[in-house]
């Protein structure tokens, strides 16, 4: 579904991308790690083709530079690290924004266009602030709305940007467990990049573990997770365990 | 207000005040007699004016509404890429060479010829630069302004007295010089404009998220973006063409049409078209008015109305609006 072989990018003079090759299946579940800088969203912009690079990187068996924007849409959804949180659209016109590709260049939305929309926000819990401002909501309203909108294109691939960063406990949990549903009776492809790893081992049975621009390890939780590759990556000392009863690792950076 | 109330309003209130603009003269308040061969002349004279008004009003709001959405910044306006200097240069070049003396179209010519020109070369050195990057496009239109305003006074160093009063009063906005021809060609060049924005509506809702963002969500930015930058600037050259630099109407009517409809392109962009053409149809009408038979320049009462207008609406909190 998504392939890399060799894949280098960077920003200017700065490689932010080197030499790294990736396959990921379809219906595929798979969490992006690493450090700050690691080169983790300059991934998902190599996928989405907003980063060039050298080297192969097909979508679907397709070229995601080559691909028109349309196209490209409809086959995969990002969900950003930052939303620009000023904008006063109502949430069912921001969901709405989402399906832009699919839209009449004139004329108002059809019901197939009304009834995504609506089904992303009951997906996302987020159907009962339809009418709300955009601006008026919590950090974590606006995220989930922000997947509402990439859900409402029906796409085959989500990339996700630290899609967790705002959201308490529970909507953490729905999340994944949103995910592990699309991916589970959609066969929708999920790469999410991750900071809490004790939450992606419960959730990802794959981890991708980036160190500068580079795969440091790509594999279980169980093989990813362990304090010696997690010190090299993070550049601290880092203690990992299994908690009882789940199989969940926890991961705590030790001072 | 409810879509449906508001298209009520503007059905009963529009009308009205387009007929308040087309009986307002320098000479009062009223009809002129239909019965004479001066009446008819003096109501084809105020029609034409009138029309003129709404269009270059609409064409200067349509502009900046569609610029705020595609440099995402609240303070764009139709100038913000040198339009102005690019204009008032040409038309300096056409009074200072004395061809727009030879003919009445050749000043609106040189100005809209010149304004084209200087988005075309803002975009060549925009798109060098940082692919349409607002801040990119922004700085080399404030640049490029700047520019063309200190050739502007080169150009007025060496011209006459009587043609730097004319580029002078030219600058300072006016509406009375437009004819039936040169009206009716701003007429079709602003409706393609209109036309054209209107199809990327969608489009600008989806740039508000920003350039990226609008991409992964399906928009060609590297063709609409040029696409709205070149509509936005045909209306705005049209309208500079047969009235001169007429500030304000491009900055402030899509912030207040933005807070009567919301930030939907596709109902704030009629909407604000109505609103500019007019709000500028009653601010020439005072221009007429308040210091008559003496007429003032529009640009002035644009200003002067405009900016307490608009302080008043900012700040009048809506209960919807972020803190």
């Amino acid at each position: 579904m998504i392939l890399l072989d060799k894949v280098s990018a960077a920003y200017g003079t700065r490689t932010v991308l080197d030499n790294l090759s990736l396959h990921i299946r379809w219906g595929e579940r798979v969490a992006l790690a690493g450090a700050n800088g690691a080169g983790k969203s300059s991934l998902l912009r190599v996928i989405t083709g907003h980063l060039p690079a050298t080297g192969t990187v097909r979508v679907d068996g397709q070229n995601p530079c080559r691909l028109p924007p349309r196209r490209r849409a409809r086959l995969m959804a990002v969900v950003p690290q930052e939303i620009p949180t000023d904008i006063p659209f109502s949430a069912s016109d921001f969901v709405m924004l989402g399906r832009t590709a699919l839209l009449p260049r004139f004329g108002a939305p059809t019901a197939a266009d009304l009834q995504a929309a609506e089904e992303a926000m009951r997906l996302t819990e987020t159907w009962d602030l339809r009418m709300r401002r955009f601006p008026e909501m919590s950090g974590g309203e606006q995220q989930r709305l922000a997947l509402a909108m990439a859900l409402s294109s029906r796409p085959e691939v989500i990339l996700l940007d630290e899609p967790t960063s705002h959201l308490d406990l529970r909507h953490r949990i729905d999340l994944m467990r949103l995910l592990e549903r699309l991916c589970k009776e959609r066969g929708i492809t999920v790469l999410m990049v991750a900071h809490d790893l004790t939450l992606a081992s419960q959730f990802f049975s794959r981890i991708v573990l980036l160190h500068q621009g580079r795969i440091l390890s790509d594999d279980t939780p169980a093989n990813v997770l362990r304090p010696d590759i997690l010190q090299t990556a993070y550049g601290c000392p880092v203690s990992a365990f299994p908690l009882p009863d789940t199989p969940a690792i926890c991961v705590i950076p030790r001072a | 207000m409810k879509l449906r109330h508001l298209f009520v309003a503007a059905l009963v209130t529009v009308p009205l005040l387009l007929a308040v603009g087309l009986l307002t003269g320098s000479a009062g308040f009223g009809c002129p007699d239909l019965s004479t061969t001066t009446g008819r002349a003096l109501l084809d004279l105020r029609l034409c004016r009138l029309l003129t008004g709404f269009v270059v009003g609409a064409a200067l709001a349509v502009s900046g509404c569609a610029l705020q959405a595609v440099l995402r910044n609240a303070l764009a306006e139709p100038y913000v890429l040198g339009i102005s200097g690019g204009g008032s240069l040409g038309a300096a070049l056409m009074l200072a060479t004395g061809l727009a003396s030879l003919t009445p179209l050749a000043l609106p010519a040189g100005a809209f010829v010149a304004a084209i020109l200087t988005l075309l070369v803002i975009c060549l050195i925009a798109r060098r630069a940082g692919g349409f990057a607002p801040h990119t496009l922004i700085l080399t239109g404030v640049v490029a302004g700047t520019m063309l305003s200190s050739l502007l006074l080169l150009v007025l160093s060496f011209a006459r007295l009587r043609v730097v009063h004319s580029v002078t009063w030219w600058m300072m906005g006016n509406l009375s010089g437009a004819t039936w021809p040169l009206l009716f060609t701003v007429i079709g060049l602003v409706s393609l404009a209109c036309l054209l924005l209107q199809a990327e509506a969608r489009a600008m809702n989806a740039l508000l998220l920003g350039h990226e963002a609008a991409s992964n969500l399906g928009i060609r930015t590297q063709h609409v973006i040029p696409l709205i930058l070149t509509a936005a600037t045909l209306a705005a050259a049209a309208a500079v063409s047969i009235s001169g630099i007429i500030g304000f109407v491009g900055l402030i009517i899509p912030h207040v049409a933005r807070r009567i409809v919301g930030v939907d392109h596709r109902r704030l962009l009629p909407v604000s078209a109505i609103g500019g053409g007019v709000f500028l149809v009653l601010c020439d009408a005072l221009a007429r008015l308040l210091f008559a038979p003496h007429e003032i320049p529009v640009g002035v009462v644009t200003a002067l109305l405009g900016g307490p207008f608009f302080l008043i609406v900012l700040t009048q909190k809506k209960p919807h609006d972020p803190a």
